[in-house]
């Protein structure tokens, strides 16, 4: 009576057992997929951009034997700098082009063919001429940009078989292009216009140079600003402050501002910085003073965590050898946790360096050639180009989105390589 | 010429720290000890002195500057310029603006204008030249009543410490204004937004297309701001990343600590962790171009409709982003369950994944719906993919197939361009951006305190 129940539970539990193990192996493989999964979206997106814009760092160039005619440049012989300034460059490529190709006829054909070089070589030429007019009257072999849809069909992104009209190039321009780069004019090089350039309509002539630069003030005077706050809090909430209400309160509202949408800073940059206090719109000052309210939580909160790893001990010896409370933070706690504070302000900087919700709302959204060169000029980041650029239906344009990314992403693990290293090389274990 | 003049004082304030020091040596004469602080306290004074009242004058007046300029200068218009509407008048202002900073005007000036910009000029160097004299004056009789003021007993240290402790509550305190300049901004915005269209309107009402009537008889003019289609769109999409997200994130975090070699969790770990740093404007490309054709295609291929900016391409790129977030936090959850409990378990016979899914789910469950509703709270606010990749008009539609647009794409469509800060269009976006900053505020308290309390129950 008293063995039977047993034995039957026994035999119940090995029955089962089968069952319980499959369970446990397919558990065991669920956890497997989902985190293969994760590290495959990782893998995917990465390989999905670095296909997509490493083509973007090389750029597609045209030399082209010009002419420096006289009479077309200055043909009173002069050589006055203003006629130089003025004069039509154009031609000069124009000729050479059809020199280069003599069967292309009809107005339409022959723009086609000025078009295979970018609209900013007559420029190139002019500076050219105004630095050395001695080239007045020689023929020079001149390195020209091509245009963006020759760089797109020579890096192989067009597909020549497809029908002509489903592409953006035509058989005849397939068949120059096909020449040019038979006889050598035709080559790829580094592309230094993307580091050197900022934004252009022409894609072959754009370059974060820009948004580099305002990415560059913007994170400095976040800086300057999150940093001396933040750490300046840490030290209070950590080392001074009492505990009431009113540090309750603070600590409360940095835990929440840590967790508010990106896009209400912004909402709040708007109304505050530029509607009430009158600062200008799209520029690098604004977008750091937001940046430097976002970052602020990180900063404090990294700041504090670096603060509590320093023992205790070193408090009171310092108190004990007759320090002020100030002294004993000033003196030795802080130098000790500084490594700590700087490696989140570095994690807070990259955060900020990949943020661009809230510099929309500021007005860093706008297009802007020329590269900023203080705090207040009109600027835009580097997020925020590749936002802009994103949208632009050019295939050119793609191409160099992901390139822009992959800079971003560069900056990014560098800024947190720097994090992992400053940890590694200060951390210490008491 | 303002950050030179920053410059100067900063640099006069670190040359008086050397003199208050020097000075301290000098009164102590041939014993130290006779003073009461360090000598470096007693540099401190005097640089404080110098820099301190410099400073704040010179913060305070450089903020009020322009605003008094532009008085003046409107009380020396000609009349019948001051009496134009305040609308006309601010073209003016920013027309004498453009001519003194040298920037294009929009009509050819007239004389008034003219003078009236060289009068601004005029203004602005004698502002600056004053400000200069002043702050530079201040810094040096600031220099001067501190060096004089040293003496041996003089308690330097404990007034240096004085100031140092209130610019430390100072600094602590930008939170709290961080929060009140938030909260007061929209706030502000949304109360005049609700003056041109009614509260019950804006949170009931089933249509969102804000235009605004530039004339009266124009057609289309009757704006509709009714934020209900943007709502269920948002919560469309972030119920589509969260699905996506919470089995991954959660799988992972549960493999991760439970299964996982400690070697492969050091490898898998920061590698999912990755995900969590990528920039949103990168998932937003991502989603756009690569995710959303990839989408219409494959329905395409079996015959469904698939609209090129549909809800499903956000959402999974979402969920995808939202995935390192949800596996972190339940990360510390899990591991905050004692081991006892496991070992419990297990010494009864359970298997691993009896134990997990019987007991440590349980005990570790308020914690991960508290980090399931941050990741809630993170999706709702993200921007950057849903202004890329989901679409611009307000369907009120549950099918993740269409396109549908959420709060925060509104409030960047709303906001970007130019537009005159005053029309309903503009407002609106204010308003919004209270819904989301209240839904997000809630979302997280209620995250924070159950995981608190949680936390809490086993320490």
């Amino acid at each position: 009576m008293n063995k039977k129940p047993q034995r039957d539970i026994k035999t119940i539990v090995n029955a089962s057992l089968a069952r319980r193990h499959a369970a446990e192996r397919r558990f065991r493989w669920y956890g497997l997929i989902a985190i293969s999964l994760g590290l495959v979206f990782v893998v995917l997106m990465f390989a999905n951009i670095i296909s997509q814009g490493y083509s973007a760092f090389w750029q597609t160039y045209i030399e082209l034997p010009i002419h420096f005619d006289s009479a077309v440049i200055d043909p009173e012989g002069h050589r006055d700098p203003h006629v130089l300034e003025n004069a039509d460059y154009a031609a000069l490529i124009r000729a050479s082009l059809r020199a280069q190709f003599p069967h292309v006829e009809g107005r339409r054909n022959l723009r086609d063919l000025y078009n295979l070089v970018s609209s900013n070589a007559p420029f190139r030429l002019r500076s050219q001429v105004l630095d050395n007019p001695e080239i007045i009257g020689t023929e020079q072999s001149i390195r020209m940009l091509a245009s963006a849809t020759v760089d797109t069909f020579v890096k192989g992104n067009i597909d020549r078989h497809i029908d002509e009209s489903l592409r953006s190039i035509k058989d005849q321009e397939i068949a120059w292009v096909d020449q040019l780069q038979a006889s050598g004019q035709l080559k790829q090089r580094f592309n230094t216009i993307l580091f050197s350039k900022g934004d252009s309509r022409e894609p072959e002539q754009a370059g974060i140079r820009g948004a580099l630069m305002g990415s560059f003030y913007t994170l400095v005077v976040t800086f300057l600003l999150s940093f001396p706050i933040g750490v300046a809090t840490a030290v209070y909430l950590e080392e001074f402050a009492p505990k009431n209400r009113w540090t309750d309160l603070i600590e409360v509202n940095i835990n929440n501002l840590a967790a508010v949408p990106s896009i209400v800073f912004g909402l709040l940059g708007l109304a505050v910085f530029i509607n009430f206090f009158g600062l200008p719109r799209s520029a690098p000052l604004v977008g750091g003073l937001v940046l430097s309210l976002m970052t602020l939580p990180v900063i404090i909160i990294a700041g504090r965590a670096a603060l509590t790893s320093v023992p205790p001990s070193i408090r009171e010896a310092a108190l004990g050898m007759g320090a002020s409370k100030l002294q004993m933070v000033g003196h030795h706690v802080l130098p000790l946790a500084i490594p700590g504070m700087l490696t989140g302000a570095i994690i807070g900087m990259a955060r900020a360096l990949g943020e661009s919700a809230p510099l929309l709302m500021i007005g860093m959204v706008a297009f802007i050639a020329d590269v900023p060169g203080s705090f207040t000029d009109p600027a835009t980041v580097l997020p925020v180009q590749i936002y802009l650029w994103a949208d632009l239906p050019e295939r050119a344009f793609v191409e160099r989105t992901s390139a822009a990314i992959m800079v971003l992403l560069a900056f990014m693990i560098l800024m947190n390589g720097l994090a992992i290293i400053l940890r590694k090389r200060f951390e210490r274990r008491w | 010429m303002l950050f030179y003049l920053f410059v100067t004082v900063a640099l006069l304030s670190l040359s008086s720290y050397y003199l208050g020091r020097k000075r301290a040596f000098a009164v102590a004469g041939s014993h130290i000890r006779n003073l009461h602080s360090l000598p470096s306290f007693y540099g401190s004074y005097t640089a404080l002195w110098c820099g301190l009242p410099a400073l704040i004058v010179f913060t305070v007046w450089a903020a009020l500057q322009p605003g008094v300029i532009i008085e003046l200068v409107v009380a020396s218009l000609p009349p019948e310029l001051q009496q134009l509407p305040p609308g006309r008048l601010n073209l003016v202002i920013n027309d004498i603006k453009n001519l003194v900073s040298g920037n294009i005007v929009s009509s050819s000036p007239d004389a008034a204008i003219l003078a009236a910009a060289d009068h601004y000029r005029h203004l602005q160097t004698t502002g600056n030249a004053a400000l200069w004299v002043i702050v530079i004056a201040l810094a040096l009789a600031g220099i001067t009543y501190g060096w004089r003021t040293i003496s041996p007993q003089l308690r330097a240290r404990n007034r240096v410490e004085h100031v140092v402790n209130a610019l430390l509550i100072a600094s602590s305190t930008i939170a709290i204004f961080t929060t009140i300049g938030i909260v007061l901004s929209v706030l502000f915005e949304s109360i005049r937004f609700f003056h041109k269209i009614p509260v019950s309107e804006f949170l009931f009402g089933l249509q969102w297309s804000p235009q605004t009537a530039i004339r009266a008889d124009q057609t289309g003019s009757s704006g509709a701001f009714g934020m209900v289609p943007l709502f269920t769109g948002t919560l469309l999409i972030s119920g589509i990343a969260m699905l996506v997200a919470v089995p991954i994130g959660l799988m992972s975090a549960l493999y991760l600590s439970e299964y996982a070699s400690p070697k492969f969790r050091a490898t898998a770990k920061p590698a999912l962790e990755v995900l969590a740093g990528i920039p949103t404007v990168v998932y937003g490309f991502f989603a756009a171009l690569t995710v959303a054709p990839l989408i219409r295609n494959l329905g395409t291929a079996m015959g469904v409709h698939v609209a090129s900016e549909s809800a499903l391409a956000a959402g999974l790129v979402m969920g995808i982003m939202i995935i390192p977030f949800v596996s972190s936090l339940s990360d510390d959850v899990i591991n905050a369950v004692p081991q006892s409990m496991r070992d419990g378990s297990y010494a009864l016979g359970a298997t691993k994944s009896e134990t997990i899914k019987r007991v440590l789910l349980p005990a570790a469950l308020p914690g991960i719906v508290g980090s399931i509703l941050l990741a809630v709270s993170r999706a709702i606010g993200e921007t950057m993919i849903v202004v890329m990749a989901a679409g611009l008009s307000a369907n009120l539609t549950a099918n993740p197939l269409q396109a549908v647009t959420t709060v925060t794409v509104q409030i960047v469509t709303l906001l970007t361009g130019d537009q005159e800060f005053d029309s309903a269009k503009t407002l609106a976006a204010f308003a919004l951006g209270l819904v989301l900053f209240i839904v997000t505020l809630i979302l997280n308290i209620i995250a924070l305190t159950v995981v608190r309390k949680y936390r809490e129950q086993y320490e």
